[in-house]
C-alpha cells in the first residue's frame, strides 16, 4: 500500500463514527449575521488604517496622480523606476529616473538594483488598510513589487471595499494574489517592530478621489 | 534514510525537570515576561475592535470541526484542484517519507541548497537535518528562524522562535556565525533591532537572488480551488514563493479548508490572534503554477505524521483545528515562566501539551517525555479564551491525563502511592462520617507539622506536593462542626440570625 492509500485509509478509519448521511460540503454554521467593521467612511478608514501601518498615504484628484507619484519618488530620490506592462501612461510623471520595462522580463539582478516600482492594485481593504495585487495589467509579475526598495501604488476610491470578505469575493482565486499591509516588518527581536526587512522599505499609496 | 523526527526532541528531560532548569534562568524569564506581555496587550486591543469576535470564533470552529469530520473528502478535492492547476501532490505517512520526497525533489533539480520559509511542519519532521544528510544546505530565511539556525539552537515559540533571545545575544550570534553561512555581519554591528534586521536583510538577499528551490509550509489550502496560503510579515516568504524555479510546500493534512470563501473568517482571526495586528504585512496566495510568474514547478506534500492517530480520538481531535497563531502560548502562565524549550517539542505551550502527546502517541510513563506534557498546566483556561478556533485545550488536557494514567496503570502490577491515595480519598469523600473523622485527624496532624499557620515540607510520598507550595493549616473546626455547635434547635424561627463565632 502506498502512502496515499495508507493516509486516506487511516483518515477513514479515524472517521468511522461520522454518519454517512452527513454532507461534507454543508457546514452547519452558527447563524451569525456579518457585522460591519468599516462604518460609513470606507475611504477615510482605508487611508487611516494604511497610514497606521507606516504606509505613506496621499489623497489626490484624478488629475493629480502623476504629480503625486512624482513627489513620492522624489522624496526617496529614486533613480530607477520599474514600470509594469499595462500601467497607464497618463499616471506616470516625468522625472530624473531611468525607466525599466519588464519586456523582455527583467533579471533579478536588474530588479535588485532598481530603486522603485509603481503599480495599480486589484482591490483595497478599508478595515485592515490592505492593498491587494492580482498581478494583472498595471501590476506586473510578483517579483516586480518585491525587490525594489520603494513601492508606489495607485488606488482608486472605487477599488476600496469595507472588509476582508468583500475583497476575497472580488478576487479570482486562480491568479497569484498578494495582500500587502504596510512595508515589510518584523517583531522577531524582543517583539520590537522594525520596518523594512526583506520586502520594500517604503510603501506609498496614492489614493485617487474624485474632487 | 533517517530523518530526526522532531515532534519530540529526543534526550530532553520530562517537563518538570526541564521546567526547573528554565525557571532558574532569570534572563529567559525577563525576556519572556516582556515579550508575552507586549503581545497580549496588542491581541486584546485588536480583538476588541471587532464586536463580533466571538461569532467569528464560533464560525471558524464550526468550519474546522466539519472539515475534520470529512477530511478524506476535502483532501481528495484539494489533490484534484492542485493537480488541475499544474501542481504535483505527494502524500507522506510519516516524517521519514516526507523527508525522502522532499530530498528526492531537490536532488532532481541538481541543486545543493534551498531557501526556506518558516514552517512548523518542516521543523516537526526534521527536514533540515535530513537534507543536510543528503548534502543539501537549507537556509532559514525568517529572521527568528535564522537566529535559531545560526545559534545552533531550537525554536521556543510557534510564532517568534527566538523569543528566548535578547538583542545582545542576537548580536553575538550574528557576529560569530553569519560568516560561516554566507555574507558576514557588518563591522561594528550594534544591538539595535533595526541594525540587526538590516544585517539579516543583507545576509539573506544574496541567497534569495540565487535560489533555485524553496521549501515552505502552508497556513491554509482551499480544496475547491487548490489555492495555498502563506501568511507572513517580513517578505522572506514572498521571496521564497516567488523567486525560485521550484517550490515545495509541506503541509499537515489538517490545514485544508473546504473552500476559498472560508478564508474570509480565518484571515480576520489569524493576524489579530497571532501578532496582534489587523492584518499581517504580507499574505501570498497561489494556485498551482502561473506561466511567466513565479515557480514553474510546484509540489505539495501532504503530511500525516500522527495526525490521523489524533483524528481517531473524538475528544483530542479538536487539537487539529489549530491554526498555529500562538495566542495560547502568550496567555499561558506556565509558558510565560518556563519558556518553550521545557516542553521538549517543536510545539510548545498549551497547544503543544495537547498536540505533541497525540502526534507521537501517549506513552505509559507520565514522568517522561510527551506523556508528561498534559500535566504541564494549571488548567486555568486562559488558552481556551484566547484560541481563535475555540479549541477547548483544558478539556483535552484532562482527557489526555486520564489516558496517561490509564496507560500507566496497565503497564504496572502494583498501584502507585498516588493511586492508593486517590482510592483512599475516594472512600473518605463518599461518606460524610468518614470525611468528618478525616478532617478532625487532618486538623490535629497538620498543627503538629505547621509553622506560623503554614505547612512547609511534607514527609515521604507527599514531598512532591509540598516541594513547590505551602499549604495553609486546616482550621480548628470544620464548618459542619461549627454549624452543629452553634445553630439553634431545629424548631426555631428560621429567619433568626445565627450567633456565635467560628471559622468556616
Amino acid at each position: 500500500m502506498n502512502d496515499r492509500e495508507s493516509v486516506l485509509s487511516a483518515v477513514r478509519a479515524a472517521l468511522a463514527g461520522v454518519p454517512g448521511s452527513e454532507d461534507p460540503d454543508d457546514i452547519p454554521l452558527p447563524d451569525n449575521p456579518r457585522a460591519d467593521h468599516a462604518g460609513p467612511d470606507v475611504i477615510g478608514l482605508f487611508a487611516e488604517r494604511a497610514a497606521e501601518y507606516r504606509a505613506t498615504v496621499v489623497r489626490v484628484p484624478a488629475a493629480g496622480v502623476a504629480a503625486a507619484v512624482g513627489r513620492a519618488l522624489a522624496r526617496t530620490g529614486a533613480r530607477s523606476l520599474v514600470v509594469p506592462p499595462g500601467f497607464p501612461e497618463d499616471l506616470l510623471p516625468e522625472g530624473p529616473w531611468t525607466r525599466l520595462e519588464d519586456a523582455p522580463p527583467l533579471t533579478v539582478g536588474q530588479l535588485d538594483g532598481a530603486d522603485a516600482v509603481v503599480t495599480t492594485v486589484a482591490v483595497a481593504i478599508a478595515v485592515t488598510g490592505t492593498v491587494t495585487l492580482d498581478h494583472g495589467p498595471g501590476q506586473g509579475r510578483r517579483v516586480l513589487t518585491l525587490l525594489p526598495d520603494q513601492h508606489v501604488c495607485v488606488v482608486r476610491a472605487d477599488q476600496i471595499v469595507p472588509d476582508v470578505p468583500d475583497a476575497l469575493s472580488r478576487l479570482d482565486p486562480c491568479r497569484p494574489l498578494t495582500l500587502i499591509s504596510g512595508p515589510s516588518a518584523t517583531s522577531d527581536i524582543e517583539l520590537d517592530r522594525v520596518e523594512g526587512v526583506h520586502g520594500p522599505r517604503t510603501l506609498d499609496i496614492v489614493l485617487v478621489v474624485d474632487a | 534514510m533517517s530523518g530526526a523526527d522532531n515532534v519530540v526532541w529526543l534526550g530532553t528531560p520530562a517537563f518538570p525537570q526541564a521546567a526547573r532548569t528554565a525557571l532558574a534562568d532569570t534572563q529567559l524569564r525577563a525576556n519572556l515576561r516582556r515579550a508575552t506581555g507586549t503581545i497580549r496587550d496588542k491581541r486584546l486591543a485588536v480583538a476588541a475592535e471587532l464586536e463580533d469576535w466571538e461569532e467569528l470564533r464560533e464560525t471558524a470552529a464550526a468550519v474546522k470541526r466539519h472539515t475534520l469530520r470529512h477530511l478524506d473528502h476535502h483532501l481528495l478535492r484539494l489533490e484534484k484542484s492542485v493537480t488541475a492547476a499544474g501542481g504535483v501532490v505527494h502524500w507522506a505517512a510519516d516524517a521519514a517519507e516526507a523527508n525522502r520526497i522532499v530530498t528526492d525533489l531537490v536532488r532532481d533539480t541538481a541543486e545543493s541548497e534551498v531557501v526556506k520559509v518558516k514552517s512548523m511542519a518542516t521543523q516537526e519532521i526534521g527536514l533540515n537535518e535530513a537534507l543536510a544528510e543528503a548534502g543539501i544546505r537549507a537556509y532559514e530565511t525568517d529572521l527568528a528562524e535564522l537566529i535559531v539556525q545560526l545559534g545552533r539552537d531550537r525554536p521556543s515559540h510557534i510564532l517568534v522562535p527566538a523569543i528566548h533571545r535578547n538583542r545582545s545575544e542576537i548580536r553575538e550570534i550574528f557576529r560569530r556565525e553569519m560568516g560561516e553561512w554566507g555574507r558576514p555581519a557588518p563591522e561594528g554591528l550594534s544591538d539595535d533591532p533595526r541594525d540587526l534586521a538590516e544585517a539579516a536583510r543583507l545576509h539573506l538577499r544574496e541567497k534569495f537572488l540565487r535560489a533555485k528551490v524553496a521549501v515552505s509550509g502552508a497556513n491554509f489550502a482551499a480544496a475547491d480551488t487548490g489555492t495555498v496560503v502563506v501568511v507572513e510579515s517580513e517578505g522572506n516568504g514572498r521571496m521564497c514563493l516567488t523567486l525560485p524555479e521550484t517550490l515545495i510546500t509541506v503541509m499537515g493534512i489538517e490545514k485544508v479548508l473546504p473552500s476559498f470563501a472560508d478564508l474570509d473568517v480565518f484571515l480576520q482571526l489569524l493576524p489579530r490572534s497571532s501578532t496582534g495586528e489587523r492584518m499581517n504585512p504580507y499574505t501570498s496566495l497561489w494556485t498551482g503554477v502561473t506561466e511567466g510568474d513565479g515557480p514553474q514547478n510546484f509540489h505539495l506534500v501532504l503530511l500525516d505524521n500522527g495526525r490521523t492517530a489524533t483524528l481517531a480520538d473524538e475528544v483530542g481531535r479538536q487539537a487539529l483545528a489549530c491554526i498555529r497563531c500562538s495566542a495560547c502560548l502568550n496567555v499561558c502562565p506556565v509558558y510565560e515562566r518556563t519558556g518553550g524549550h521545557a516542553y521538549g517539542s517543536v510545539y510548545p505551550g498549551p497547544i503543544g501539551a495537547v498536540l505533541t502527546p497525540q502526534l507521537v502517541g501517549i506513552g505509559s510513563d507520565i514522568k517522561s517525555g510527551a506523556a508528561s506534557l498534559p500535566f504541564a498546566s494549571t488548567l486555568c483556561g486562559a488558552c481556551y479564551d484566547a484560541c481563535p478556533v475555540k479549541i477547548d485545550i483544558p478539556e483535552v488536557l484532562v482527557h489526555l491525563r486520564a489516558k496517561a494514567v490509564e496507560a500507566g496503570r496497565r503497564g504496572r502490577r502494583l498501584p502507585t502511592v498516588e493511586a492508593l491515595a486517590m482510592k483512599a480519598a475516594g472512600a473518605v469523600m463518599s461518606s460524610p462520617r468518614r470525611l468528618a473523622a478525616a478532617q478532625k485527624l487532618a486538623g490535629l496532624g497538620a498543627r503538629l507539622v505547621a509553622r506560623d499557620g503554614r505547612i512547609g515540607a511534607l514527609p515521604g510520598p507527599f514531598a512532591g506536593w509540598s516541594a513547590s507550595r505551602d499549604t495553609p493549616v486546616p482550621p480548628r473546626e470544620t464548618f459542619r462542626a461549627w454549624w452543629r455547635r452553634t445553630r439553634r434547635p431545629a424548631h426555631a424561627d428560621s429567619s433568626a440570625t445565627v450567633e456565635g463565632k467560628g471559622r468556616g
